[in-house]
């Protein structure tokens, strides 16, 4: 690419570079944020420019984004070397750094916050977007979710022309986004959190379910038929020849199968074919820190990201059932300062078990857990909580910044 | 006490639910059933009948879109304004309460309420954001509130009704005061697990509810705690 760039974008690039290197050096971060800052100061054309001319998937939606991303370019680099975001800075510095860092990469799969999709497509002139889902989220700065869904709708009519768009079929708000589209290939892992769709976004009347499938009997707007899916039993995927695709991940859970399928349905895209790129995605073993496992004491600590209603619930399906788990909740600017969405998680299926309760928000939590009659015990941090778990295996669950401060502690686990 | 049972019917979840709205249905069927009184939660879809036969009822927050169809929706239905008149505790919030009131402001239009509540909403000039705190109306004897708000709103109250709590954070109905009642109905914008964050706030619905003057006093170790952390936040801040 760096051939191709006019002087002052290659200027850019150079300072860019050399900020983030600083940035690093210095212990501040990776430097993504801060390089793209510098490198966007001097040329505000900057992501314009590193993008073109290569084939981009962009990734975007509520919950998964980071793995999701992680996995289409570990399927892509079955087609040549990939640039990204891996460490989720995924708003254009982030998107500029990760271009300007791998110059020499035809392809690239970036993670895209909701709120800058519309100005990425512009951007980078992507050849894929991937729409995963849309659930609440960090209310009390971001946009109500059908705002955002109308938002995206908007988008895809105005934005998105030769691009092909991978959406999830299961999420109406998504479905509704995608709609406008020219090509679109549809994608389904299920969906276990629904209250955020469950009136129609065409005409405001009620949408059925039947297990997957949704509809509704007022308009007719419908779930669509999937060309990708994942197999009943969770270990494959069927691709839209029908042919199975064996899954071996790393990762737990239904989303990280979802995401899998939306993975390999991306990468597709470009040439890669399923049987190529399945091996691949069960080289990733955690996504900055997310799934990583940590050690102390004679325990050892399997880490989950849950950042809203729709990422607890996940999660809850993926830990072992008789294990302790320790629950962390904090409410800093990043988080969303509001603590209230924890009454929209259903902790009913924690009761019997052994929770320990840490964070900077924990009483809020405690008052949370006593509601649903789950016996917990509140601790002030992670420590503590190793200290009160029985040895062997446990499970965290914790939100952004109270996921960040138990990376810190084992030393940033990636 | 005159009842050992209590029908508490959340409305309309599918449009008014955004903020962890559940949470004060949590909080009465928690606390109901510590003292030994039976719950009977009945969450209600905006296409099915409000039941006249309930004991207390809640309604919550939404966005501007699903606020005016829910407004229209209970208008037609007129179930939950009769039950008012007869003095069924309610407790309304956020879109919810603004709904109680002779009319509303939602997608730039002003749209009538059920004129259950003295009170009328428009929009503000920003939109009111972060926690809300002050002293409640000493006539009912729940002491301070804490909550969080998040609405664009403002709420200019009438003459027979009375305001909720004196304002000594946040917002609230205009800046100065929040909420309101009358009768057995409680509106206000602390959104989300209100009842949670007040529990006398929910004791006071399930006495109206049950025609107790008193209830056996539970163990609030925990929402006390809570309590005193998020007003020692604002003495913080």
């Amino acid at each position: 690419m760096s051939g191709k760039l006019t002087p002052r974008a290659k200027f850019a690039t150079v300072l860019l570079r050399g900020a983030a290197a600083l940035s690093r050096a210095t212990g501040r971060g990776d430097g993504s944020v801060i390089g793209g800052r510098v490198g966007l100061v001097v040329e505000p054309e900057l992501l314009n420019l590193l993008a073109e001319g290569r084939g981009v998937a962009l990734v975007s939606g509520t919950n998964g984004k980071t793995t999701t991303t992680r996995f289409t370019t570990a399927a892509m680099e079955a087609a040549g070397k990939v640039a990204t975001n891996s460490f989720g800075a995924n708003m254009p510095t982030g998107h500029t750094t990760a271009l300007a860092k791998t110059p020499d990469a035809q392809l690239a799969a970036l993670e895209v916050d909701e709120h800058y999709l519309g100005q990425l497509l512009g951007a980078t002139q992507p050849k894929v977007v991937g729409l995963l889902n849309l659930s609440r989220d960090q209310l009390d700065r971001a946009m109500e979710v059908t705002s955002l869904a109308a938002k995206w709708r908007e988008i895809v009519e105005k934005d998105i022309h030769d691009s092909i768009v991978v959406a999830n079929a299961d999420d109406p708000l998504i479905v509704w986004a995608a709609q406008p589209a020219t090509h679109i290939v549809w994608v389904s892992g299920g969906q276990n959190w629904t209250a955020d769709s469950s009136i129609c976004p065409v005409c405001g009347k009620h949408l059925d379910r039947f297990g997957e499938f949704w509809r509704c009997t007022h308009c007719g707007f419908t779930r669509p038929n999937p060309v990708w899916t994942v197999a009943d039993e969770g270990s494959a995927v069927i691709a839209p020849d029908g042919s199975r695709v064996e899954l071996d991940l790393q990762l737990p859970g239904r989303i990280n199968r979802a995401n899998a399928a939306m993975a390999l349905a991306m990468a597709a895209q470009f040439g890669v074919s399923p049987h190529q790129a399945a091996p691949n995605l069960s080289t990733v073993q955690s996504v900055a820190g997310r799934y990583a496992t940590v050690e102390r004491d004679g325990r050892r600590l399997r880490l989950l990201l849950a950042k809203n209603p729709a990422g607890w619930l996940e999660n809850f399906d993926m830990i072992r059932p008789d294990l302790p788990v320790i629950l962390a909740l904090n409410a800093r600017e990043v988080d969303g300062f509001d603590t209230s969405w924890i009454y929209d998680v259903d902790f009913n299926s924690l009761r019997g078990r052994s929770v320990l309760v840490t964070g900077d928000r924990r009483t809020d939590l405690a008052v949370r857990l006593e509601m649903d009659d789950v016996d917990f015990t509140v601790v002030d941090d992670v420590s503590a909580a190793i200290g009160h778990a029985s040895a062997g295996d446990v499970e965290v669950i914790a939100n952004y910044t109270a996921f960040q401060d138990i990376r810190k502690e084992f030393n940033r686990v990636n | 006490m005159s009842t050992s049972y209590l029908r508490v019917v959340w409305l309309y979840p599918d449009l008014l639910s955004t903020y962890g709205d559940r949470g004060n249905l949590l909080a009465i069927a928690h606390r109901a059933r510590k003292r030994g009184i039976e719950v009977e939660p009945i969450s209600v879809r905006s296409d099915q009948r409000v039941p006249d036969q309930a004991d207390i009822y809640l309604i919550g927050g939404g966005e501007d879109g699903p606020q005016s169809v829910a407004g229209d929706r209970l208008i037609q239905d007129g179930t939950l304004a009769r039950a008012a008149d007869r003095g069924s505790p309610v407790l309304a919030v956020c879109a919810g309460y603004q709904l109680m009131g002779e009319s509303y402001y939602a997608s730039g239009e002003r749209h009538p309420g059920l004129g259950v509540l003295d009170l009328k909403s428009d929009r503000g000039q920003t939109r009111a954001v972060g926690e809300v705190a002050g002293d409640s109306d000493p006539n009912l004897g729940i002491g301070r509130v804490t909550g969080f708000e998040n609405h664009g709103g403002r709420t200019h109250l009438g003459e027979a009704v009375q305001p909720l709590a004196r304002v000594s954070n946040g917002i609230g109905n205009e800046g100065g005061t929040e909420g309101a009642w009358a009768g057995h109905v409680i509106g206000t914008y602390m959104h989300g697990p209100a009842l949670a964050r007040n529990p006398q706030l929910a004791d006071l619905l399930i006495r109206w509810a049950v025609g107790a003057a008193q209830l056996n006093p539970l163990d609030d170790t925990w929402p006390e705690r809570l309590r005193s952390e998020r007003f020692h936040a604002l003495m913080e801040a």
